[in-house]
C-alpha cells in the first residue's frame, strides 16, 4: 500500500469497500468517484456555542474551522453530492444557534449540488432551513450509508459515529492521529469536526464491528493517509 | 533586635498577659511590642523573622489582646476578628495547637476554629452562621467565602488578616489569589490591618508592598525584622576520600556523617531530591549498627507517614530524619541541633532556612554541614556559604499578578455579589501583583469572563456575567455561582504522576506490540519531569531503564527499555535550579585564582587542569568549547544560568544547528552548561566560517525560533490547559456529572488550542499562557540577560580532546533528558517511518 496523494490531486481510490473504490482523503473523508459523492461523518457543528450555552466559552470558531475544512475538499473534488453521515451538528439546537455567515457558508457549498443530512444521535431530525435533504440512511450502489455502525458483519456500510483514532510508536515516539478503520468490507469514518474528540479503534466499541485484529486504521496525515495493521496500534 | 528607632515598652500588654510571659519565665520580645503597636496604629506590618523567633505567637499577640480586652464574647454576632491564611493545611494544625496554649492559660473568651478543604460541610456551614473569632484557613477557602453571598456579612466583622510564610505564597499563582481575595476583604471592611509573617528574603520591599493598598496612602507595610541572632556555624564535609566527578548522591561522605548523627541529638539531613533522600536514608541504615531512630520524610510518601514522622520528631523520639523541601517550610518540630545538606543547596535563602532548623535559640549559633558529592559542588557548597555568610538571598523574581486567576476572581466577585466595573479595577490594582494591569487588558477579563471575549461576539446571549441597568455586572444566574464554586482554585493537578510499566514486546517491524498497557506501579513522578519528555525517551526511575510510552490520564506509562548509556536519561525529582547570585559567586571562584588555595586539592587540581588544557572563562565571558568524541562532535557552552534555562537554550540552540547543517543529535543541559553533540566537526565549521557562534547565540534566536518552539509544544498546551482550567473555560467539575478525567480534558483543551491559535493569537488567555511558560517552565529572563551580556563576549576554544570543565556534563549524558530534534522534523521522521511501515505490511 503507498500513501494517497493531498486532496488537491487526489483522485486514485486508496480504499476499496465492498467492491467498490474510495478516495479516502487525508482532511478525513471519503470520496466515491462513481457516483461523485463526497462523504464526512461527525462535523458536531456548533459544538463550541452548546458548550457557551452551558457556560463553558469555547472559541465560536470551530464551525467556521469545519466548514472551511469541507470547502476545501468541495473545491479539490467537486463533487455531485456531499453526504453527512450524521452528528451534522452537536445538538438538536445547534443549527438555530448558527452564525449567519455559517450558515452563508453552508448554503455557498451546497449550490449547485445535491446535500443529504444523516440523521445522527445528536442531530435526529434534519437541520431546519438548511438546505438539503434529511435521511435515515443512503444507499449508494453497494455501499450503505449510516451513522451508527450496526454490530456484526455489515457489508458496505460507512459509518462515522464512533470517532475512531489510532496511535502509533514510530521509533519509540507516540503519534495520536484520527483515522479511517475498515476490514474492506465496512469502513468507519474519522470525526470531521474541529472539536469532536476521538476514540481509539483498540476500544471494546470497535471490538463487534470487525472480527478480532483484521483490520486496518489508515491515519490522517499531514500529507496523506498512512495504513497501519490493527494489531501494531496502541491502545490508549 | 529592631530596625526602628522607637521601641514600645510592654506597656502595651494588659496585665494578664504579662503575668502570662512573666509565668513562663518570659519576657515579650521587642518584635512583639513593635508589632503590636503597629496593629494598635493601624498599621500593616511585615515581620521578617528567622525560624524559631516566635514569628506565629507575634503575629497573634494583637489579636488575642484586643479580643481579651473585649471581654467575653457577648454573642455569636460579634463575627470573625482575625483570619488566618497560610499555604500548608498542616500548619493551619500547627498554629491551632500554639494558639491553644496562651488562650488556655490565661482562659481568654477566645473562639479558634480551622477551616480547609477537609472541614465537613457541616461544620462549614456553621462557621458561616456561628463565626470563630480566629478563623485559621487557606487561600483557596477564602477565595471561597468572597464568592459566597454572604461574604458581605461574613468579612465586615475582621480587623486583621495574618498570612503566614508570605515568602513561599508570594510569587505563586495562589500567592495571586490571596492578593486579589485581600483587596476584596478590604472593601468589605475597610479598617483591616494586614500582617505578613514571612523568613528571611532578599527584597522585603516586594512583600511590604504585597500587604498593603497604596490608595489607603502608605506605599509599603511597616518592617518588624528580627536580625538572625548568632551567624550559623555552617562547615563543609572535607573527605580524603575521592570526590567523584559528578552526581549527587554524596555516599562518600555517609559514614562520617553517621558519626556526626551520634555525637548529635537530633539531626535532620536534607536532600535536594527525592531520590537523593532515598539513597542516603537506605544507605544509613546499612551502616546503622546502632540502629538509631533514623526516619524518611518525602513528598511521595503517604501522608498518614509523614504525619507520623512529623509527630515522632515533635516528641524527639527520633535520632535523625531524611527529608526533603516537604520540611522546608516552617512546621514547628523538635530540638535539632544539626542540619546536614546532602549536596548543594543551591541557593543561599535555602542554606539559611534549612539551617535554622537547627536550634531554635536565637542566641546561639545553628549548627549545618553541607557534603558536596562532586567536585563542582565544592566550588558550589563555598559560594552558597560566603554569600549566606554575607546576608544575601536569593533573589525572587517579582511575578505579575497571573490574568487566569485573576478571570477566577472576577467570577467570584460575582458570584458574592453585583459589581461595578471601575471599582473593581480600581480594587484590583491596588493588589500589588495586579498594579500594572491596564484597563484594557482588564476589560479583555472582564469579557471572557462573561462570553469568552472573543473578537466574534457570538455568546452574548449565554453571557454568565451581565452589565444590568444600574450598570452592575450581575451573574446570570445560579448555576454560574455553583459551577464556579466547584472549581475554585489554582492548584490544577497532582503534582505527581504515577509511572506504570508496560510490557514491551517487540514485533519486527520495530512496533511496540499491544497489551503492554495497565500494568504495575513504580511509584510517582513529578509532572513537570515528564511535561520535559516526549515518547521514547529514556529515563532512570525506580532503579530501572525506562522508556516512555505515554501519558494517560494521570498515568505515564513506560517500558523497560534496552537503550544504551548516551540515551538514557535520569529521573532528578523535585531539583532546583541554582540561584543567580550563587552562580555568579561560582564563576567568581573559578576566575579568582587567588580563591583556590582554600579549595580542596583535588578541586584545585582539576581547575588548574582546566586552565592549562583549555582557558578559565572571566566573570564576563561565555566560554564555548569545542572538540570530538566517541564518535560524536560536541559543542559546551558555559553559561552559569541555571538548569531551566540551559535546557532552554539548547532547545533553541539545536534547532539553529540543525538550520546551519551541523546535523545536531542531542544535548543535555545543567545549572552551569550545556552540551549539543553533532554529526558534524563544528570546530571546522567554525573555522571554515560555515557556523558563527555569533550568529549562534544571538539575541534573535528569542524571536522567531522561540516563538516556533513553543507554540507547537507539549509544554505550551500543557500551559494553555492549566490557564483555560483556573480561567473557567474548561470545568474541572460540572454539576451533577462524574469527575472528568484529565485525559477528556487534555484531549479537549488541544483542540481548542489550535482553534483558538489560529482564529485570535492575541487572546487573554493566550496571553496568559504565554506569560506563564515564559516565566515558569523555560526561564526566559535569564537567557534574555545572558545573551544580551556575553554579546562581544564569547571565547572559543577548538580542542582535541575534552576539557576538564566539560567533564561533568558530559558525565550526565546518560543521566539526564536527552533532547532531540524539533517537533517539526520528529513528525517529518514520524511520517518517514509510517510510510516505511505501510511499506511494510503487505
Amino acid at each position: 500500500m503507498i500513501p494517497s496523494r493531498p486532496s488537491k490531486s487526489a483522485s486514485e481510490p486508496t480504499i476499496t469497500v465492498a467492491g467498490a473504490a474510495l478516495v479516502a482523503d487525508p482532511l478525513g473523508a471519503l470520496y466515491e468517484p462513481g457516483s461523485g459523492a463526497l462523504i464526512v461523518a461527525d462535523l458536531h457543528l456548533e459544538k463550541g456555542s452548546y458548550f457557551a450555552r452551558r457556560g463553558q466559552m469555547l472559541p465560536p470558531y470551530d464551525t467556521a474551522t469545519t466548514l472551511g475544512r469541507l470547502a476545501r475538499l468541495v473545491a479539490a473534488y467537486q463533487p455531485r453530492v456531499v453526504i453527512a453521515l450524521g452528528d451534522s451538528f452537536h445538538d438538536d439546537g445547534g443549527p438555530a444557534r448558527m452564525h449567519e455567515a455559517d450558515r452563508a457558508a453552508v448554503a455557498e457549498l451546497q449550490r449547485g449540488r445535491d446535500w443529504i443530512w444523516i440523521a445522527g444521535n445528536h442531530d435526529p431530525a434534519p437541520p431546519a432551513n438548511l438546505g438539503g435533504e434529511a435521511r435515515l440512511t443512503l444507499v449508494l450502489g453497494a455501499l450503505t450509508l449510516r451513522h451508527e455502525p450496526t454490530a456484526g458483519a455489515a457489508p458496505g456500510e460507512l459509518a462515522g459515529h464512533l470517532h475512531p483514532v489510532a496511535k502509533v510508536a514510530v521509533r519509540g515516539r507516540g503519534l495520536r492521529r484520527r483515522c479511517f478503520a475498515t476490514d474492506g468490507a465496512r469502513v468507519v469514518l474519522p470525526a470531521f469536526g474541529a472539536y469532536a474528540g476521538g476514540l481509539n479503534v483498540r476500544d471494546q466499541a470497535f471490538a463487534g464491528l470487525f472480527s478480532g485484529d483484521a483490520f486496518t486504521a489508515w491515519m490522517l496525515g499531514d500529507a496523506g493517509v498512512y495504513a497501519f495493521a490493527a494489531r501494531g496500534l496502541r491502545p490508549d | 533586635m529592631s530596625t526602628r528607632a522607637r521601641v514600645p515598652s510592654a506597656a502595651v500588654l494588659p496585665d494578664r498577659f504579662v503575668r502570662w510571659f512573666a509565668g513562663r519565665g518570659w519576657s515579650p520580645r521587642v518584635h512583639q511590642l513593635e508589632l503590636m503597636a503597629h496593629a494598635q496604629a493601624g498599621r500593616d506590618a511585615l515581620l521578617i523573622a528567622p525560624t524559631g523567633a516566635g514569628k506565629t505567637l507575634a503575629g497573634f499577640l494583637p489579636t488575642l489582646v484586643e479580643l481579651a480586652e473585649r471581654g467575653p464574647s457577648n454573642s455569636d454576632n460579634a463575627g470573625t476578628h482575625t483570619l488566618y491564611v497560610s499555604p500548608l493545611k498542616a500548619l493551619a494544625v500547627d498554629v491551632a495547637r500554639n494558639l491553644e496554649r496562651p488562650i488556655a492559660e490565661m482562659g481568654l473568651p477566645i473562639r479558634v476554629e480551622g477551616r480547609t478543604g477537609d472541614t465537613p460541610a457541616a461544620r462549614r456551614k456553621r462557621q458561616k452562621e456561628r463565626p470563630p473569632d480566629i478563623l485559621l484557613t487557606t487561600p483557596e477557602q477564602i477565595a471561597l467565602l468572597i464568592g459566597d453571598p454572604s461574604a458581605g456579612r461574613l468579612f465586615e466583622t475582621v480587623k486583621r488578616v495574618v498570612v503566614d510564610e508570605l515568602h513561599a505564597l508570594g510569587p505563586t499563582k495562589r500567592g495571586d489569589q490571596l492578593a486579589l481575595a485581600l483587596a476584596r476583604i478590604r472593601a468589605l471592611a475597610p479598617g483591616v490591618v494586614t500582617v505578613g509573617l514571612s523568613a528571611t528574603v532578599s527584597d522585603p520591599d516586594a512583600l511590604r508592598r504585597w500587604l498593603v493598598d497604596p490608595r489607603r496612602g502608605r506605599p509599603l507595610a511597616e518592617l518588624v525584622q528580627i536580625a538572625g541572632g548568632a551567624a550559623p556555624d555552617i562547615s563543609i564535609h572535607q573527605t580524603d576520600e575521592r570526590l567523584p566527578w559528578a552526581g549527587h548522591g554524596g555516599r562518600h561522605a555517609l559514614g562520617a556523617i553517621y558519626e556526626e548523627i551520634k555525637r548529635h541529638k537530633t539531626t535532620l539531613l536534607f536532600a535536594n531530591t527525592r531520590a537523593q533522600a532515598e539513597l542516603t536514608f537506605q544507605e544509613l541504615w546499612r551502616i546503622n549498627e546502632d540502629t538509631l531512630p533514623i526516619a524518611l520524610h518525602h513528598g511521595s510518601l503517604d501522608v498518614g507517614q509523614r504525619r507520623k514522622v512529623e509527630a515522632a520528631m515533635g516528641e524527639g523520639r527520633l535520632k535523625a530524619v531524611v527529608a526533603t523541601s516537604t520540611l522546608d517550610l516552617g512546621i514547628d518540630w523538635g530540638d535539632v541541633d544539626l542540619v546536614v545538606h546532602m549536596g548543594s543547596p543551591k541557593g543561599a535563602s535555602r542554606l539559611l532556612q534549612r539551617t535554622g532548623r537547627a536550634n531554635h535559640r536565637l542566641d546561639e549559633p545553628s549548627k549545618a554541614i553541607m557534603v558536596p558529592a562532586n567536585r563542582f559542588e565544592v566550588i558550589e557548597c563555598e559560594a552558597a556559604r560566603a554569600a549566606a555568610l554575607a546576608g544575601e538571598q536569593d533573589a525572587e523574581a517579582a511575578k505579575p499578578g497571573s490574568l487566569d486567576v485573576l478571570a477566577q476572581h472576577v467570577l467570584g466577585v460575582a458570584c458574592g455579589g453585583p459589581f461595578d466595573a471601575d471599582a473593581l479595577f480600581a480594587e484590583v490594582t491596588s493588589a500589588a501583583p495586579y498594579a500594572d494591569v491596564d484597563r484594557a487588558t482588564f476589560d479583555d477579563v472582564v469579557a471572557f469572563v462573561a462570553t469568552g471575549g472573543y473578537a466574534l461576539r457570538s455568546y452574548e446571549r449565554f453571557a454568565k456575567i451581565r452589565k444590568t441597568k444600574d450598570g452592575l455586572w450581575r451573574v446570570s444566574n445560579p448555576q454560574v455561582a455553583q459551577s464556579w464554586r466547584m472549581n475554585v482554585g489554582t492548584i490544577i493537578e497532582a503534582t505527581t504522576l504515577k509511572v506504570r510499566l508496560a510490557k514491551a514486546r517487540r514485533s519486527k517491524a520495530g512496533t511496540v506490540a499491544p497489551g503492554g498497557f495497565g500494568g504495575r506501579v513504580l511509584g510517582e513522578i513529578e509532572e513537570y519531569f515528564v511535561e520535559t519528555l516526549t515518547p521514547g525517551d529514556t529515563f532512570m526511575f525506580a532503579g530501572e531503564i525506562l522508556k516512555f510510552d505515554a501519558l494517560v490520564d494521570t498515568d505515564v506509562y513506560a517500558s523497560r527499555s534496552t537503550s544504551d548509556a548516551p540515551k538514557v536519561p535520569t529521573y532528578v525529582g523535585g531539583r532546583m535550579p541554582l540561584t543567580t547570585d550563587v552562580a555568579a559567586r561560582v564563576r567568581g571562584i573559578i576566575d579568582d585564582r587567588s580563591s583556590w588555595p582554600t579549595l580542596p586539592e583535588q578541586t584545585r587540581e582539576w581547575l588548574g587542569l582546566q586552565q592549562r588544557r583549555s582557558l578559565i572563562p572571566e566573570p564576563e565571558q561565555l566560554l564555548v568549547e569545542t572538540f570530538p568524541r566517541a564518535g560524536k562532535n560536541f559543542l559546551v557552552a558555559y553559561t552559569f544560568e541555571g538548569r531551566l534555562a540551559n535546557q532552554t537554550l539548547g532547545m533553541l540552540l539545536t534547532r539553529r544547528l540543525e538550520r546551519a547543517h551541523a546535523a545536531p543529535l542531542g544535548f543535555v543541559a545543567s545549572d552551569y552548561c550545556l552540551a549539543v553533540w553533532a554529526l558534524r566537526d563544528m570546530s571546522a565549521m567554525i573555522a571554515g566560517d560555515l557556523l558563527s557562534l555569533d550568529a549562534l547565540f544571538d539575541q534573535d534566536m528569542l524571536g522567531d525560533d522561540l516563538e516556533a518552539w513553543l507554540e507547537e509544544s507539549a509544554l505550551m498546551k500543557r500551559t494553555f490547559r492549566n490557564c483555560a482550567i483556573i480561567a473557567g473555560l474548561i470545568e474541572r467539575n460540572v454539576i451533577g456529572a462524574k469527575r472528568k478525567t484529565g485525559r477528556q480534558v487534555t484531549m479537549s483543551t488541544d483542540l481548542i488550542y489550535d482553534v483558538l491559535r489560529r482564529h485570535e493569537p492575541d487572546h487573554v488567555l493566550l496571553r496568559a499562557a504565554r506569560a506563564d511558560a515564559a516565566r515558569g517552565l523555560i526561564d526566559l529572563e535569564r537567557i534574555v540577560e545572558m545573551l544580551a551580556r556575553v554579546k562581544g563576549h564569547m571565547v572559543h576554544k577548538p580542542l582535541s580532546r575534552v576539557s576538564p570543565l566539560a567533564v561533568p556534563v558530559l558525565l550526565e549524558v546518560g543521566r539526564e533528558p536527552v533532547y532531540g530534534a524539533s517537533q517539526d522534523a520528529l513528525l517529518k521522521l514520524a511520517a518517514d517511518d509510517l510510510v516505511a511501515e505501510a511499506m511494510a505490511e503487505d
